[in-house]
């Protein structure tokens, strides 16, 4: 298989994502197909019921309060079936679903059952049951099984690194390249509020200094602040952001001589605090996804039929409002398939229900799917690799997560 | 009262050095002042060997071809407009095929930035890898204290192509020397002379200064009196500045046109030298050539009002904005005691108890913050592009001080890019190697010096980038 090496004006022209190059699925080409597959993690956990609410469930409303999405109210979620919706704050991901072309997996979760953004991410990406146990990502052992004769090939001396380095997800043996976005993404709100809040603790100095900077009238009283919302970047940045990531992605993915896997990585979901619903941070951030599902599709051009793109989180948040109008760590959330390969329109979840004692340690929504399934799925009718592959070296020890049936096309 | 070794060790590293990197605070917890006092004894302390990089005289040369070399390219794009637009006013119509300009591929210009920028930027990255490199650090900062102390602008464009070779060459080599044996490398040297305009000075009463307009300019000895060894507003008058301007006509440097094997060489011209005796601070000086300007800078060295000077720069660089007394006298008096032993004037500030404070009151230089952010992860980037952006947005351009004041040493001036570290924390995170842990590299960073809320915070980030910019961000990591 020939690999096209991107002109330097190319790399340069992206706006920064990772991909490996991929040796093309052997069994899809003999099909003639041309899959393409893009996986996009988000950081921090996304609160699932926030983004795709059981409006159905009749525990719902009671749970979160005037939190919950509901079909009748003024800014009213978007319906999929007859008990979920969607968050207004993603049009096109519902003209998607609507028009077969998204899947989304509710109730789903890895094996990971602790609560630390790390360790889950580890495990999210690694593919692995446990964290610290792998250096490398389930994606790029799936790319290594899929080379001719099932070695990885190549070496360090195949792999271009111009930039930041890849996420644990795309990273191993298989060649990956990468490069640095022109644009960093600016510090999240999320960041700013926790370095204000760390000096207002430790070093009234620094905070006064940052405060001042960044033009919040601040009185300060022993103990509690009753500060503005701090703004580092505006929403309007981070929706550049995201669109920008995305669509360059999805322009290399389009181009017949380009890669055909990549990933992507989206900070700012650990929403413990002013959560909102369907305005607010986590709004904003579901919004900014939304537009680049959106510049996906746009940049994949006739490619997006044979396109799938994963977007997958650690874990989920608690079932419950917090004290701070937000969410803390969870367990179950949601995965989302988007693409013109999929045969879509329709929620999957085994739905475990919201009563207390339905709930998973008592706070969280529980897992009644595991998420290797969802993906051992996307990677054997997509990719067409081989379930012993998908159950050894892809995912080791999964041989009871089987691989979802029916997703593709 | 014996503080904790680790935090003692800690506390050495970020005040007197760059900065721990993994495994730096338990190398040294045994005894952190004879760590210190160990870099300091170390022969080639400060040096940078890298046969790579030219002198300040061969960077000179060859910015001054490039010069050369980019002004005939002109010419020749000049010439050949000119001939098309004359042949066009003839009313001769080029002929098909033939090109309208004729431009030689010699005169082509080369992409990319010039050998100025070039220079600049090779002994920025030397700088940048000597100091992630270094053990400690506290060599380097002493060099990064000097440098800034005797600062020049690479703002000038004759500047640029030499500055990192004049730290090199006037710094480092007396960094732990003689103070007077600096003085006189900095003031001769030529990016020094270039800058603050002495190469062109010259003597109303001199051969060149009778026969031409151009005269006198007193800006190089102006600041060798007020900021660089006795301190402005004490014991000199504007009749010394004037005086000892004079005594350093003639300190110049070779031009190209005159000896292209010397060009960019120190050179003392007679011919620009105001000839006679000058009386500077209440001393005669009678005229002896190069000899009666290295006699005053002497003489200056060993003013007592140098060793206050110098002794409360140092001080408020590394301890407090506002040192303590009996600190500055202590170290004045010991610049004093030993003819200005730099070396012994660092040991001096390691083994003062002032110095050992847990209270950190300083907050770090931009330079100092993010290069104690490259170290905690072990990393010295392929590009400098990114790290040279970030001291520029944070105020502090490398070799490119605003005024000949230099950076300033307090504090207080920093805070106010405190949220642009933010955004550079956010980028910083985001290049750090795969294989950085943040709550691991917290540990090798902080150690003890790190306060609950800090680790909390680390430990609940919503990923490890964010984790990584919190660190950064902390302020045990901001103050030293």
């Amino acid at each position: 298989m020939t690999r096209h090496a991107p002109s330097r004006r190319e790399l340069l022209l992206a706006s920064g994502a990772l991909f490996a190059w991929a040796y093309v699925p052997r069994l899809a080409r003999a099909e003639g197909r041309d899959p393409r597959l893009l996986v996009v993690v988000l950081r921090g956990a996304l609160d699932g019921l926030a983004a795709v609410a059981p409006v159905g469930d009749p525990e719902w409303a009671r749970l979160r309060g005037e939190k919950a999405l509901l079909l009748g109210s003024a800014a009213p979620a978007l319906p999929l079936d007859s008990f979920f919706a969607l968050n207004p704050a993603m049009p096109n991901l519902h003209r998607l679903y609507k028009a077969g072309s998204a899947t989304i997996v509710h109730a789903v979760a890895t094996p990971y059952r602790e609560r630390s953004h790390f360790d889950g991410q580890d495990v999210l990406e690694s593919g692995v049951g446990s964290p610290g146990a792998a250096d490398s990502g389930w994606l790029n052992r799936a790319l290594a099984a899929l080379q001719p004769g099932g070695h990885a090939a190549g070496g360090s001396k195949d792999a271009f690194a111009i930039g930041p380095i890849a996420p644990l997800v795309v990273r191993g043996p298989a060649p990956v390249m990468s490069w640095t976005p022109r644009r960093l993404p600016p510090a999240s709100d999320d960041t700013l509020t926790r370095v204000l809040d760390l000096y207002r603790h430790t070093d009234p100095v620094l905070a006064r200094a940052l405060e001042e900077r960044l033009g919040l009238a601040t009185i300060a009283r022993a103990g509690g602040m009753d500060a503005q919302q701090p703004r580092a970047a505006g929403a309007g940045q981070v929706r550049a952001y995201f669109a920008e990531s995305a669509g360059a992605a999805a322009k290399f993915l389009a181009r017949p001589d380009g890669p055909r896997v990549g990933a992507l990585a989206f900070d700012g979901w650990d929403t413990h605090a002013d959560e909102g619903a369907v305005n607010g941070r986590l709004a904003n951030l579901l919004a900014a996804l939304d537009g680049a599902i959106a510049a996906i599709e746009s940049e994949m051009k006739e490619a997006w039929r044979e396109t799938v793109v994963a977007v997958i989180t650690e874990f989920g948040r608690t079932a419950r409002i917090n004290g701070t109008d937000g969410t803390d760590h969870g367990t179950a959330t949601i995965a989302l398939l988007v693409g013109g390969a999929l045969k879509g329109g329709r929620v999957v979840a085994d739905w475990p229900g919201l009563k207390p004692a339905n709930l998973h340690e008592g706070r969280d929504l529980k897992p009644t799917t595991d998420l290797r399934s969802v993906l051992k799925g996307v990677l054997k009718d997509h990719l067409r690799l081989e379930e012993a592959a998908l159950s050894t070296k892809i995912f080791p020890d999964s041989s009871r997560a089987k691989p979802m049936p029916g997703l593709l096309a | 009262m014996a503080l904790d070794a680790k935090l003692e060790a800690a506390l050495c590293l970020h005040r007197f050095g760059l900065g721990p990197r993994a495994g730096s605070i338990a190398a040294i917890a045994t005894d952190p002042r004879g760590a210190l006092i160990a870099e300091i004894q170390a022969a080639d302390g400060g040096r940078i060997n890298n046969p790579a990089l030219l002198t300040s005289a061969e960077g000179a040369r060859a910015a001054f071809r490039f010069r050369q070399e980019q002004r005939a390219r002109r010419l020749v794009e000049r010439a050949a407009r000119e001939d098309s637009a004359e042949k066009r006013r003839d009313g001769a119509a080029p002929r098909a095929g033939e090109p309208a300009a004729a431009t030689p591929a010699s005169a082509a210009p080369k992409p990319g930035p010039g050998v100025p920028q070039q220079l600049y930027l090779e002994e920025a990255s030397a700088r940048i890898r000597a100091a992630v490199a270094a053990k400690i650090g506290f060599v380097e900062r002493l060099v990064w204290f000097w440098s800034n102390h005797f600062c020049v602008s690479a703002d000038k464009g004759n500047v640029r192509p030499i500055c990192g070779a004049y730290e090199r060459e006037a710094i480092r080599a007396h960094v732990l020397g003689r103070f007077g044996d600096m003085l006189l490398a900095a003031e001769s040297h030529p990016a020094m002379l270039i800058y603050l305009d002495n190469a062109r000075s010259i003597g109303p009463g001199s051969i060149a200064g009778m026969r031409q307009k151009r005269g006198l300019n007193e800006n190089l000895a102006r600041e060798i009196l007020e900021l660089h060894t006795l301190g402005v507003r004490t014991v000199y008058t504007q009749q010394d500045v004037t005086s000892f301007a004079n005594v350093i006509t003639g300190w110049t440097v070779v031009p190209p046109r005159q000896d292209s094997a010397r060009a960019g060489e120190f050179q003392f011209n007679p011919r620009m030298h105001e000839p006679g005796t000058h009386s500077v601070i209440g001393k005669s000086y009678p005229e002896g050539g190069a000899e009666q300007g290295r006699a005053v800078l002497a003489a200056l060295a060993r003013h007592p009002a140098t060793a206050k000077h110098v002794a409360t720069k140092l001080a408020r660089h590394f301890i407090a904005d506002d040192p303590p007394e009996a600190l500055v006298q202590r170290l004045a008096r010991r610049f004093r005691d030993t003819d200005g032993n730099l070396r012994e004037l660092a040991k001096a500030l390691v083994t003062a108890p002032e110095a050992w404070d847990t209270t950190r009151v300083k907050l770090k230089r931009p330079s100092e913050w993010i290069i104690g952010a490259l170290r905690a992860a072990d990393t010295t980037p392929p590009e400098i592009g990114p790290i040279m952006q970030a001291q520029n947005l944070l105020g502090e351009p490398l070799w490119r001080p605003s005024a000949p004041k230099g950076f300033a040493d307090e504090s207080s001036p920093w805070l106010d890019g405190l949220s642009q570290r933010l955004d550079i924390a956010n980028q910083l995170a985001r290049r750090m190697p795969v294989e950085a842990e943040p709550r691991q590299m917290l540990e090798e960073t902080l150690g003890p010096l790190a306060s609950s809320e800090t680790r909390q915070a680390v430990a609940r980030a919503e990923s490890r980038p964010q984790a990584l910019a919190l660190l950064f961000m902390a302020p045990e990591f901001q103050r030293r």
